[in-house]
């Protein structure tokens, strides 16, 4: 039998493994890629521990606390700050190439951090982290289940059991079990499908899973927005442009905001020039081409393939883009989730750590310090599952089976790209009542639409049509709780911004935001933040 | 303008057809792919996710060379294939299963890593090889690999040879004992890998590297060696 059965090999699934492989665990690890193919090679700025002179780990916390608005669990906070260190000592041992500026660690400091605190490993980072812990995961004899596309969490007697895959090559639906079960599957800031700066596949199907088995998920309206992605293809040109003296200019040459204030301060800035019907650019000319050309290679390169603009001699358009939610499966401090046996970790799970607003380089460092305690708590709490085909598995069958007889009158690729669009004006960094309420509608209608949906493509071979129409469904299962949140927390929090309510009210909404299902309705409901946890 | 994409699926007849597309001036690959699936041909099938270079999952063939498809502008005429030598599945999609089991069979991880402390310099010598994005290109262009499946393959010798230039990496000579069988001395040093590798590896030179280390270890080249009885090589 499986002891720990992980979904997603990003950061936070493969730490996971490898901590269960230490503790002599047998690891199964399920992707819908192959591993390496995570989102998290994408991180590019660094990941956070307070290792330099000039910093302190009390500071870390202090940084992280400010930013998460008294969302944050102190004790959370402090744990991940105070294993920061150790964690990416283990990461240098088992082989991540950071860079040294002489024999030291190099850190570099991003938004927020009042001390370089960020290690890098040039823009590749979240890669080159990500390619460490896969050599190491083929070292330990992790086991590997690629290309299968998660369905369902199965319970039994109220526990988790294993989970349902599509075989994403044969369109076969298989069972796999094991004593507890991990979720690492990211966030889903790919919701708004071209307004983000996320991979293709960050649509937060493993939040939706865990909802339909029945657990709690929470805050989800927390969605950060990066200010500075490219206009057209919204792919992400890191803080370091800014850092380094960047200016931000709107069509009419003028300069609106000062470029070193928060990411959700300058999102907004930028929103409201584009709102005009003005556009704005990202000015780095005067860094000159050798700067460039060392520090934002990647960057250059994109932006003359996808823009048609070198940085080096014009103003690239830039526009705000989603970038990482803040929000997801709730788990305490154990990243148990409300179901017993299953657990979630990473991006995909709401520890608590970034609160209402994320700081840049905290969510790599949550990856690798709360991955690896969320496999030792798994292990812990596992319990031996009954051997047989679970009534989930054949359901799941016949589902898969039904979405080829769908009647595909109505083109779900056309709405997904019609709900991304109306999410980014009416839930995107500005909010307000009467524009939510309407995507709320929006996508009620597109849920009952779902059955006049379906797939043009019969084939059962590596059905990608079929993978995408799966997503979508996921993603309107989620984004309806996404949307209740943001209604119903009428206030503004870090990156949820309320034009209607302008201000943070801690009297009324001090308070996490938890979502559930019942019998398939989705509840809404506030958790009070009792203790003075934000001092 | 016209673009062509070789299909394929086994059970189709004839299996493989080339579908010529007309797409917009201007676009990445990747864009083209994606507009002509949603608009126009649903059954086109591809891998994707960063759409910036990182992710290596979308690696094809245009006019026979390999890219990746989110850093390729289209132009008139381009004729796309899936990746070649590895198993296409369907369409633009390949297994890369296969080509990832070299790794484990390289050894291709830390074996043995100390606490050392590093410097810039000691960084600058793995740099490079650390930034391989698993895209299988260069295995797709191996001319050993196509003739012999068992080789070990580019980027598995550049992982070897990325731990073995590891000043941390104590056990360089475990490192090369694994890469002598079906691995550095079956390299015709071609540098096909080297010329398609997006993110400017250099898979060929790697592999000459571990060579030297191999010498330093007492192996020898089995290809030199035949004439070694007469003292002379040629
Ligand atoms: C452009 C960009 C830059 C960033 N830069 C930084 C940075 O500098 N510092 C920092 O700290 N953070 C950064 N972040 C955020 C950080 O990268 C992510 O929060 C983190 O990598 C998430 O890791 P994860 O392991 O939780 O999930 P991911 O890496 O997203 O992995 C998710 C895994 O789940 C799998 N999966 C998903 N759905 C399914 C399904 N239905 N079935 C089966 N498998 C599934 C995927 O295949 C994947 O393996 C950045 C993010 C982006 C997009
Ligand atoms: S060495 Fe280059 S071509 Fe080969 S897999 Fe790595 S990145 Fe791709
Ligand atoms: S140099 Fe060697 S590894 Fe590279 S393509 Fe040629 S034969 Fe293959």
């Amino acid at each position: 039998m499986i002891d720990l059965l992980i979904v997603g090999s990003g950061g936070a699934g493969l730490s996971a493994a490898l901590r269960a492989k230490e503790l002599g665990a047998r690891v199964v690890v399920v992707g819908k890629h192959y591993p390496t193919e995570a989102q998290t090679s994408m991180a590019q700025g660094g990941i956070n521990a307070a290792i330099d002179p000039e910093d302190s780990v009390a500071q870390h916390i202090a940084d992280t606390l400010a930013s998460a608005h008294g969302l944050a669990d102190r004790e959370v906070v402090e744990l991940v700050c105070q294993e920061a260190p150790e964690a990416i000592e283990w990461l240098d041992r088992i082989g991540t190439p950071f860079d040294r500026e002489g024999e030291r660690l190099a850190q570099r400091r991003l938004g927020g951090a009042k001390a370089p605190r960020a290690c890098y490993a040039q823009d590749y980072t979240g890669l080159k982290i990500l390619h460490t812990l896969y050599d190491n995961a083929l070292k330990m004899g992790v086991e590997f289940v690629d290309e299968h596309f998660l369905l369902n969490i199965i319970l039994h007697e109220g526990r988790a059991v294993g989970a349902t895959f599509l075989d994403i090559r044969t369109t076969q639906v298989r069972q796999i079990l094991a004593r507890s079960v991990l979720l690492a599957t990211g966030g889903y800031a790919k919701i708004y499908g071209k307004y983000s700066t996320n991979g293709f596949g960050s649509y937060g199907e493993g939040l939706a899973a865990a909802m339909r088995a029945g657990a709690k998920l929470s805050d989800l309206e927390f969605i950060q927005f990066h200010p500075t992605a490219l206009a057209q293809s919204s792919i992400l040109i890191s803080e370091a442009a800014r850092g380094a003296g960047g200016k931000l200019i709107n069509s009419q040459q003028e300069r609106f905001c000062d470029e070193l204030a928060t990411r959700d301060l300058l999102a907004r800035a930028i929103y409201e020039e584009l709102e005009k019907g003005l556009e704005v650019f990202l000015d780095i000319t005067h860094l000159g081409e050798e700067f460039i050309e060392k520090n934002l290679p990647q960057e250059r390169k994109l932006a003359i393939l996808y823009e048609g603009v070198d940085p080096v001699c014009k103003p690239v358009p830039i526009k705000p883009a989603a970038h990482y939610t803040m929000g997801g499966i709730d788990v305490d401090r154990d990243l148990q989730t409300s179901i017993e046996g299953l657990y979630a970790v990473g991006e995909c799970s709401n520890a608590k750590l970034h609160g209402a607003n994320r700081l840049g380089g905290n969510s790599l460092l949550e990856v690798v310090v709360l991955g690896k305690r969320a496999a030792q708590k798994a292990l812990d709490g596992g319990m031996e599952p009954q051997e047989s085909e679970y009534e989930r598995t054949r359901m799941d069958r016949q589902f898969i089976h039904t979405l080829f007889g769908l009647p595909n009158k109505i083109d779900f690729m056309e709405r997904r790209e019609f709900l991304s669009k109306i999410m980014y004006r009416n839930c995107g960094v500005v909010r307000e009542e009467a524009g939510l309420k309407g995507v709320l509608s929006v996508i009620r209608q597109h849920q009952r639409e779902l059955a006049f949906m379906g797939i043009k493509d019969r084939s059962q071979l590596y059905n990608s049509e079929l993978v995408q129409f799966l997503e979508y469904g996921n993603l309107l299962e989620l984004s309806e709780a996404v949307l209740v949140g943001a209604i119903q927390r009428k206030e503004s929090r870090g990156a949820h911004f309320r034009k209607d309510f302008p201000n943070t009210d801690d009297r009324n909404y001090l308070a996490h935001t938890l979502f559930w299902k019942e019998d398939g309705v989705l509840c809404a409901d506030f958790l009070p933040i009792k203790d003075n946890q934000i001092k | 303008m016209k673009i062509k994409v070789r299909r394929f699926h086994p059970r189709f007849d004839p299996p493989s057809i080339d579908m010529e597309y007309e797409v917009p001036d201007g676009l990445v690959l990747l864009e083209a792919l994606d507009l002509i699936k949603s608009q126009r041909d649903r059954s086109l099938t591809y891998r994707s996710m960063c759409r910036s270079g990182v992710c290596g999952s979308c690696a094809v063939r245009v006019n026979g060379k390999e890219v990746l498809a989110c850093e390729y502008k289209v132009q008139h005429g381009d004729y796309v294939e899936p990746l070649s030598v590895v198993d296409v599945i369907r369409d633009l999609v390949t297994d890369k299963s296969k080509a990832l089991t070299t790794l484990a069979r390289a050894k291709a991880y830390p074996l043995d890593m100390a606490q050392v402390q590093m410097s810039e310099e000691d960084i600058k010598l793995i740099e490079r090889q650390s930034d391989c994005i698993l895209c299988t290109s260069c295995y797709s262009s191996c001319p050993v690999y196509e003739e012999k499946p068992a080789f070990l393959g580019p980027f598995a010798l550049t992982r070897v040879y990325r731990y073995v230039a590891d000043k941390r990496e104590q056990a360089k000579k475990e490192h090369i004992d694994e890469v002598i069988e079906d691995g550095i001395w079956d390299c015709t040093l071609c540098g096909n890998c080297t010329e398609v590798c997006p993110q400017g590896i250099d898979p060929k030179n790697d592999i000459l590297m571990l060579q030297s280390w191999a010498a330093k270890f007492g192996h020898f080249n089995p290809n030199m060696s035949s004439f070694g009885s007469f003292g002379l090589e040629f």
